[in-house]
């Protein structure tokens, strides 16, 4: 990566709105995030910030305001001008989605190595043998052994479902990965575990990401930067260290302050 | 000599909007200078305000009023203002700060967690292992720690794996917060060796110590942080 390249935003909200009838979903965000960059979305539930992720990835559609993305030849792009098989392509190659539910995120009646094989059959591979060894070279990285490569994921526990869900999103080398909760529902033990596998991923491979999450303790561990959101408005953002150690709005301090220590 | 900080005017006021929007006004009109190869020691009673300005220059805590200048290669950037993308950028490549605590992250190995710095800095993972390695044998880190998770060693263990990993790169600015505190006097005079060897490598160095042989040891200046110790709390 040029240093041009690293020192130009990869994705750019302008003035992001969304009404639910008269319901608000989200309010006038804007912020860029540049390559290799980590930002939370934190905030409780119903603080806008999963519509948020969801405008962002145009998952849904704006009522105002716009998404820009630099694409991988370098031009930045509005995603609304997009054809719907460019932005399928986006979200098959060079993006990655984590769902909070795995069952979402992965097919749950084909084998696991056939779930990371997919992303890359959806490139143009086709040697099997290449593919299936790429696919089982993720499954060692997300620390699934290599005997359960064909295994659907079915039988597998939620915290390797969610693990397969990495593998078969990374797989494509994305530049950009939008997680939404990726250790909700899953134990302490195994969060731990996760949080530790994304951390080291995400720095390896230089990724930027968008996580959502209600959890303070993953913004700290992963993100660079933090945007805190209420009533679908984003009320505060910095650097994750400032906003969670030198919170400045109330609602901040009071979500800062609710956290139990261990 | 050329200056590696400087900090003019700095205030800075806690608001808790939780307790009634009561006004915490922590320091006011900091400002002192630091040369390169030189060592400034914040003085001042706990609750002076010692922490938070190492806090500031680090950009952790906001800083209200004033100016936080630090040389960055050719450069200088103004912590006070940056955006946040300037100030990481500040942190891979010019300032370090070695906290009170190691936060301590869940399985990854003290020498990694050592290495870390470096790798994000893009050093190879080997080099950068060599050196952490290096500095965990000479905080008496036994190696058969390494590869173990710092999570479960003793305060005094966590505290030099902390002191390894904010020693580790060659940055021109280096922040530490009560390097000493649990260590033994071993353990300190080796910390003692690491400073005056950043100094001579020319790296400024801004430091909290209560241990009066450290400080006498590593001081070139000493700064009376009670002098800008803000007193009056007030409710807005």
């Amino acid at each position: 990566m040029t240093q041009r390249d690293a020192d130009r935003p990869l994705l750019v909200a302008e003035g992001l709105s969304k009404w639910y009838g008269k319901q608000i979903g989200c309010r006038d965000v804007s912020f860029a995030l540049y390559p290799g960059e980590v930002i939370a979305v934190v905030g409780e539930s119903g603080s806008g910030k999963s519509t948020l992720l969801q405008l962002l990835c145009s998952q849904i559609e704006s009522s105002s305001g716009r998404v820009l993305y630099r694409m991988r030849d370098g031009v930045t792009r509005d995603l609304a001008a997009l054809g719907e098989a460019e932005r399928r392509f986006l979200l098959r190659t060079d993006w990655g989605y984590v769902h909070q539910d795995p069952t979402c995120g992965l097919r749950m009646t084909v084998s696991a190595g056939a779930n990371v094989g997919e992303r890359l059959m959806a490139l143009g591979w086709r040697n099997y043998g290449h593919i299936r060894r790429t696919a089982g070279d993720w499954l060692g990285r997300v620390e699934i052994d290599d005997a359960r490569i064909d295994d659907a994921p079915t039988t597998y526990s939620g915290g390797m479902r969610q693990r397969l869900q990495i593998a078969r999103n990374l797989v494509t080398q994305p530049r950009l990965v939008f997680m939404d909760e990726p250790t909700g529902g899953l134990d302490v033990s195994v969060q731990a575990r996760l949080l530790d596998l994304l951390r080291g991923l995400v720095a390896e491979l230089s990724l930027a990401a968008v996580i959502v999450t209600h959890d303070l303790a993953v913004a700290r561990l992963l993100s660079h930067r933090t945007m805190v959101m209420k009533n679908g408005a984003v009320v505060e953002t910095g650097l994750t260290d400032q906003v969670l150690e030198d919170p400045r709005e109330a609602y901040t301090q009071l979500l800062v302050s609710s956290v139990l220590p261990p | 000599m050329s200056t590696v900080l400087e900090l003019t005017a700095v205030s800075k006021t806690f608001k808790m909007h939780l307790q009634g929007g009561i006004r915490l006004p922590v320091v006011s009109g900091v400002a002192f200078g630091v040369e390169a190869g030189e060592c400034a020691v914040l003085a001042g009673p706990s609750g002076a305000g010692k922490s938070s300005i190492l806090k500031m220059i680090f950009g952790t805590y906001r800083c209200d009023a004033g100016s936080i200048v630090v040389r960055h290669g050719g450069d200088a950037v103004d912590v006070a203002t940056a955006e946040p993308r300037q100030i990481l950028e500040l942190r891979r490549n010019s300032l370090g700060y070695v906290s009170q605590f190691l936060r301590a992250v869940p399985r990854v190995a003290a020498i990694d967690v050592v290495a870390e710095p470096l790798v994000i800095a893009g050093v190879a993972r080997k080099q950068a292992r060599q050196k952490a390695a290096d500095l965990l044998s000479r905080l008496n880190i036994p190696e058969r720690l390494w590869p173990l998770p710092p999570a479960t060693f003793s305060g005094g263990e966590q505290q030099r794996v902390n002191i390894a990993r904010g020693f580790v790169s060659d940055l021109p600015l280096l922040l530490l917060d009560e390097p000493t505190a649990s260590l033994d006097a071993g353990n300190r005079a080796v910390v003692v060796d690491l400073v005056s060897e950043k100094k001579r490598c020319g790296a400024a160095v801004v430091a909290i110590v209560h241990d009066e042989d450290v400080r006498t040891a590593i001081a070139d200046t000493v700064v009376d942080v009670t002098r800008f110790t803000a007193t009056a709390p007030g409710v807005s």
